[in-house]
């Protein structure tokens, strides 16, 4: 650049900071190369009001560093909304925005194809202020919005994985649930709480693994017989080298998302069928490559000897399944000739691609003697369905790489564009090493996983629920974390004094036992030999004998024993709110449970149905606790009935998430009627659900799906102000039990109407 | 006593198509010589009663079959009084008639039937051979001819309709499978008038169902259902869909299999 030049950019830029004037001199150069005229203007105009605004040297100094590929990109217009917002922000609270607005700004900036789009981000990133800003006694105290320097650091990395649509539903997600807890919101912000991350899996475009899981195993198993563990790798842009597929002795790794993409010839190749594809050739692989020697082959020549393999194995992977072809064919790059400069730029892999696509295709034409005398060779070795070997390739491969080596292969600039083929794995399993080293093979984060579990020796690991949130209508991914134990032991003979104290009752019981057992035997009619006959159809078969007819001989009926088919899943609270005295009787309303569920227990047990009981409570959404007391193949025997004896009671009582766990115990039940009653002495409710009408509608929810499932729902509810909720949740299924220590009757007797 | 039957209408007439794989043919000749009672073992469709019929061409006996259900009783196979007109008339069952005239009785699916209907032929599998017609107050004494044989699919029975052992040690046992790939293509080409490549194609999408046995599916695809698929393409219809028609949807209704396995058959078909 000529001095005048230099000197006449100079003067426009009216900036006095010495940093800025630093990076001025030291980029000119390059601004100048990539902008228009226009917009170098409205570059420095832009800079220079930025140093006016009194903010220090911070503003102009990002806007110089990160705004030139947005200017590039998307035109002049651009400085403007940047001027605009950046001086909004500037004099805002949340000045401290101001460098990492302009950072995501250039990081996001491919994502973007038009100045609407930036605009657009812009005023999704101003309504997130808005509805974060802390605002005290109305305006007099504004505070900054806590999370906008978290989002605005992860925005890039959202936009690599989700749409502009998908960015405001995480966003709205965030800003609802948080917007009252700073720590919580920056750290979802952050993405590093569990559910950011679940949010972001849920609005991810492309075919995500864990939604096609199942399937993969599936065609695994059914097209190649063989069974590996699946696991996924982050392919989110923070992973510094770009991971590839791998395959090891037990398991074989995969992206965690493949988006729809394009084939060559445009046909559209989904994310099914690019899972599909991966899995097909490691399976080949794993089928039928061998191991070589790493230390006998130099770096560059481990390259082609891949190439030579991967050919070989996607080649016998066609030829078991034809289908396969035109699949591996749409997604291998077609790597046009003469794209890279062998004198400037290494052309080794470039000519490793192209070698790669024309021993997979016969339509490619490689315009390169060698190349086409390797692929006759490659093809007369695997001819008349012959299946050659790694061995083979490897030899192939040498033979090669000495013949087309080229001085420039070692430079250092590397020409990669469209040479990476995305369904072929890092081909580690190949190589052993004659002296093992102590490193492992790279093995790529899996972001997704949670590591926030407590982890308990007594109790299982945690399983996640949804619950349902009834403002946005939707639910929340693994918001609840269910830890299952199994509840101490007491003495059992307590419960035994139970059943003595309520001997009365029991011996009622007993007797209502009986009358609903022999009722419950089903006659089964047309037998030729049964227990009774059926005079009527007696009389029609001779009324058939006297007319000449051959008569139906079947005229006798029998009995069977009708089995109640019938699963119950006991469900009690264990909340602090039991510990509380009964009004009338003084009585610990804990005990009177423990009392009930004695004898409702031994009403089952007589009926000889199947039947589970655990208790719960809930400390927060992270710490439902369940306890298990008894499970359906256990027998009602001394050990439960210890169990029973030293409930005890704490905390609070989340419903939904109790109710969930208990069900998908239920639904593994074979049996026609499943019931899960719920005893409880109040409301759902949790110390960290300020709404009570939150837990409510999540319970109701709850009910809705278990309903969907074949599994009814039935309500005991101590609490007399029950009626306020209890018909919501439950609609007629419930009964309110208003002299509480009529319980211990009460809820056999329930149980026995419900189930007769 | 009846009529007579005219038992050579159970005569099979026309060579059934039977290829040997495992020298069973040679096998139940061995057993039928010294008139041992055989039980057929062996997943649904892979050949058992066409092996049977086979045989019984072969030795040139007539055969009854009986397919066996929850409902039949002892007097559906032995027999009874029927009333008509002119009042009581003994009619045999299939049993009682194939131990009077010499016939091979085939029980198929035994596992079916009801255990107290199944120890009416305790007697015929022993050194007595006889069977008791109690209301008629007969005593049959089994031709020379007559053999009892069973099939049996140990797979997907429950645990309480298991043959009881005192019925089981009775009996010979043969093993069947789906024969190998190239023996089940010549039976496929064979049976369902289409050429090699299709018919090993038609194997290999039912190899990669009986993969799937125990992983989701019950059963993988009998020999019988590839049949029924050649049979479709050689009436004209596209080989994706008649494999689906034939091979894929009569077997499961779950859609991640039913994916996974037309997924298959694009593959393989290409």
């Amino acid at each position: 650049m000529s001095p005048e030049d230099f000197s006449e950019y100079r003067q426009k830029f009216t900036c006095k900071f010495p940093q800025a004037i630093e990076f001025f001199d030291e980029n000119i150069e390059e601004i100048r190369s990539r902008l228009t005229q226009e917009q170098i203007e409205q570059y420095f105009q832009t800079a220079n009001f930025l140093c006016s605004i009194g903010q220090g040297v911070e503003p102009v100094l990002a806007f110089l560093k990160y705004s030139t590929d947005l200017i590039e990109k998307l035109g002049v217009d651009v400085a403007q909304i940047l001027k605009d917002f950046g001086y909004k922000l500037a004099r805002s609270p949340d000045k401290n925005a101001l460098v990492p607005f302009f950072e995501a700004m250039q990081k996001i900036s491919s994502h973007l194809q038009k100045p609407d789009d930036l605009q657009e981000i812009i005023g999704i990133i101003e309504n997130f202020i808005e509805s974060t800003r802390t605002v005290i006694h109305a305006h007099q105290l504004i505070h900054s919005s806590e999370g906008l320097i978290p989002l605005l650091k992860s925005l890039a990395e959202i936009m690599f994985k989700l749409d502009i649509e998908g960015l405001k539903n995480f966003i709205e997600y965030g800003t609802r649930n948080y917007r009252d807890t700073p720590e919580q919101l920056v750290e979802y912000f952050s993405l590093k709480s569990h559910d950011a991350k679940s949010i972001i899996l849920r609005e991810r475009k492309g075919t995500t693994f864990q939604s096609v899981e199942n399937k993969l195993y599936l065609f695994l198993q059914s097209h190649w017989n063989c069974e590996f563990a699946l696991s996924a790798y982050s392919t989110g842009i923070h992973s510094i080298i770009n991971p590839e597929p791998y395959l090891d002795e037990e398991m074989m790794a995969l992206p965690d998302v493949y988006d729809d993409t394009r084939g060559e010839n445009g046909e559209l190749v989904s994310g099914i069928m690019q899972y599909y594809a991966t899995l097909s050739h490691l399976a080949a692989h794993s089928l039928w490559s061998e191991k070589l020697m790493a230390d006998n082959y130099a770096p560059q020549l481990r390259l082609f000897v891949s190439v030579f393999e991967d050919a070989r194995v996607d080649t016998l992977a066609i030829r078991k399944f034809p289908g396969l072809k035109k699949i591996f064919l749409a997604l291998h790059p077609y790597p046009e000739k003469n794209v890279c400069d062998d004198l400037k730029v290494s052309t080794l892999r470039f000519r490793a691609s192209r070698l790669s696509r024309a021993l997979l295709d016969n339509d490619f034409k490689p315009e390169d003697k060698l190349m086409s005398e390797f692929r006759n060779q490659f093809k007369a070795l695997l001819s008349d369905n012959k299946q050659s070997s790694t061995a083979e390739m490897s030899k192939l491969a040498t033979d090669y790489f000495v013949k087309s080596r080229l001085k420039s292969d070692s430079l250092p600039d590397v020409y990669f564009e469209n040479t990476k083929v995305h369904y072929r794995d890092d081909n580690r399993h190949i190589w052993y090493h004659y002296e093992e080293y102590d490193e492992a093979d790279e093995v790529p984060a899996n972001e997704y996983k949670n590591d926030s579990e407590i982890l308990d020796i007594d109790s299982l690991p945690p399983r996640y629920y949804h619950e349902w949130d009834y403002v946005s209508e939707s639910y929340r991914p693994d918001w609840n974390t269910v830890y299952e134990r199994l509840h101490p032991s007491g003495d059992s003979s307590v419960v035994e004094s139970l059943m003595t104290k309520h001997s009365d009752l029991a011996k009622r019981l007993k007797r209502l036992i009986e009358i609903m057992r022999p009722q419950n035997k089903t006659r089964i009619r047309f037998q030729e030999d049964g227990e009774e006959l059926d005079l009527d159809i007696a009389l029609r078969s001779f009324i058939d004998l006297k007319s000449g007819q051959v008569p139906d001989l079947r005229i006798n009926n029998s009995y069977k024993q009708f089995n109640r088919n019938i699963a119950v899943m006991l469900l009690v609270d264990c909340s602090e709110s039991l510990n509380n005295k009964s009004e009338e009787t003084g009585q610990v309303l804990l005990e009177l449970s423990q009392e009930a569920l004695a004898i409702t227990a031994w009403t089952m047990d007589q009926l000889d149905d199947k039947f589970a009981i655990a208790g719960f409570s809930s400390n927060t959404r992270n710490e439902v606790r369940y306890q298990h007391i008894k499970g359906f193949s256990e027998n009602y025997d001394e050990m439960v009935k210890a169990r029973i004896s030293c409930m005890e009671a704490g905390y609070s009582t989340r419903m939904g998430a109790a109710m969930r766990h208990a069900a998908h115990y239920l639904k593994n039940q074979q049996a026609e009627k499943k019931l899960l009653l719920v005893l409880t002495d109040g409301e759902p409710a949790d110390v960290d659900a300020k709404n009570p009408q939150t837990l409510i509608k999540d319970t109701k929810k709850t009910v809705e799906e278990l309903r969907n499932d074949g599994i009814y729902s039935y309500c005991i509810t101590l609490d007399k102000r029950a009626d306020d909720y209890v018909h919501e949740i439950f609609e007629n299924h419930f009964t309110v039990i208003d002299k509480v220590e009529r319980l211990p009757e009460t809820l056999p007797r329930v149980f026995l109407e419900l189930t007769s | 006593m009846g009529k007579i039957v005219d038992i050579s209408q159970y005569k099979i007439n026309q060579e059934p198509y039977y290829k040997q794989v495992n020298k069973e043919v040679d096998l139940y000749e061995a057993a039928y010589g010294v008139k041992l009672p055989v039980m057929l073992k062996g997943p649904t469709g892979c050949g058992k009663s066409r092996f049977v019929e086979y045989m019984a061409w072969k030795l040139d006996k007539p055969i009854i079959t009986v397919s066996c259900n929850e409902d039949i009783t002892a007097s559906d196979l032995v027999g009874r009084y029927l009333l008509d007109a002119n009042g009581t008339k003994w009619i045999d069952g299939p049993l009682t008639m194939a131990a009077r005239y010499g016939a091979i009785c085939y029980l198929d699916e035994i596992v079916e039937a009801r255990q107290d209907t199944m120890v009416v032929i305790h007697a015929l599998t022993d050194h007595r051979r006889e069977l008791s017609l109690d209301k008629k107050g007969e005593l049959v004494k089994a031709h020379p001819d007559f053999q009892l044989v069973i099939s049996y699919n140990p797979g997907y029975q429950s645990l309480m309709k298991d043959l009881k052992q005192s019925t089981k040690q009775r009996f010979c046992a043969m093993d069947f499978d789906y024969a190998d790939e190239q023996t089940e293509a010549e039976i496929v080409m064979k049976e369902g008038q289409v050429n090699q490549s299709t018919a090993e194609k038609l194997v290999q999408i039912a190899q990669a169902a009986r993969n799937l046995k125990g992983h989701g599916l019950e059963e993988g695809i009998s020999t019988r259902l590839m049949v029924y698929a050649a049979k479709l393409i050689d009436q004209g219809i596209e080989p994706h869909e008649a494999a689906k028609m034939a091979m894929i949807r009569p077997i499961t209704d779950d859609a991640d299999i039913r994916e996974t396995l037309d997924n298959a058959i694009d593959m393989i078909f290409g």
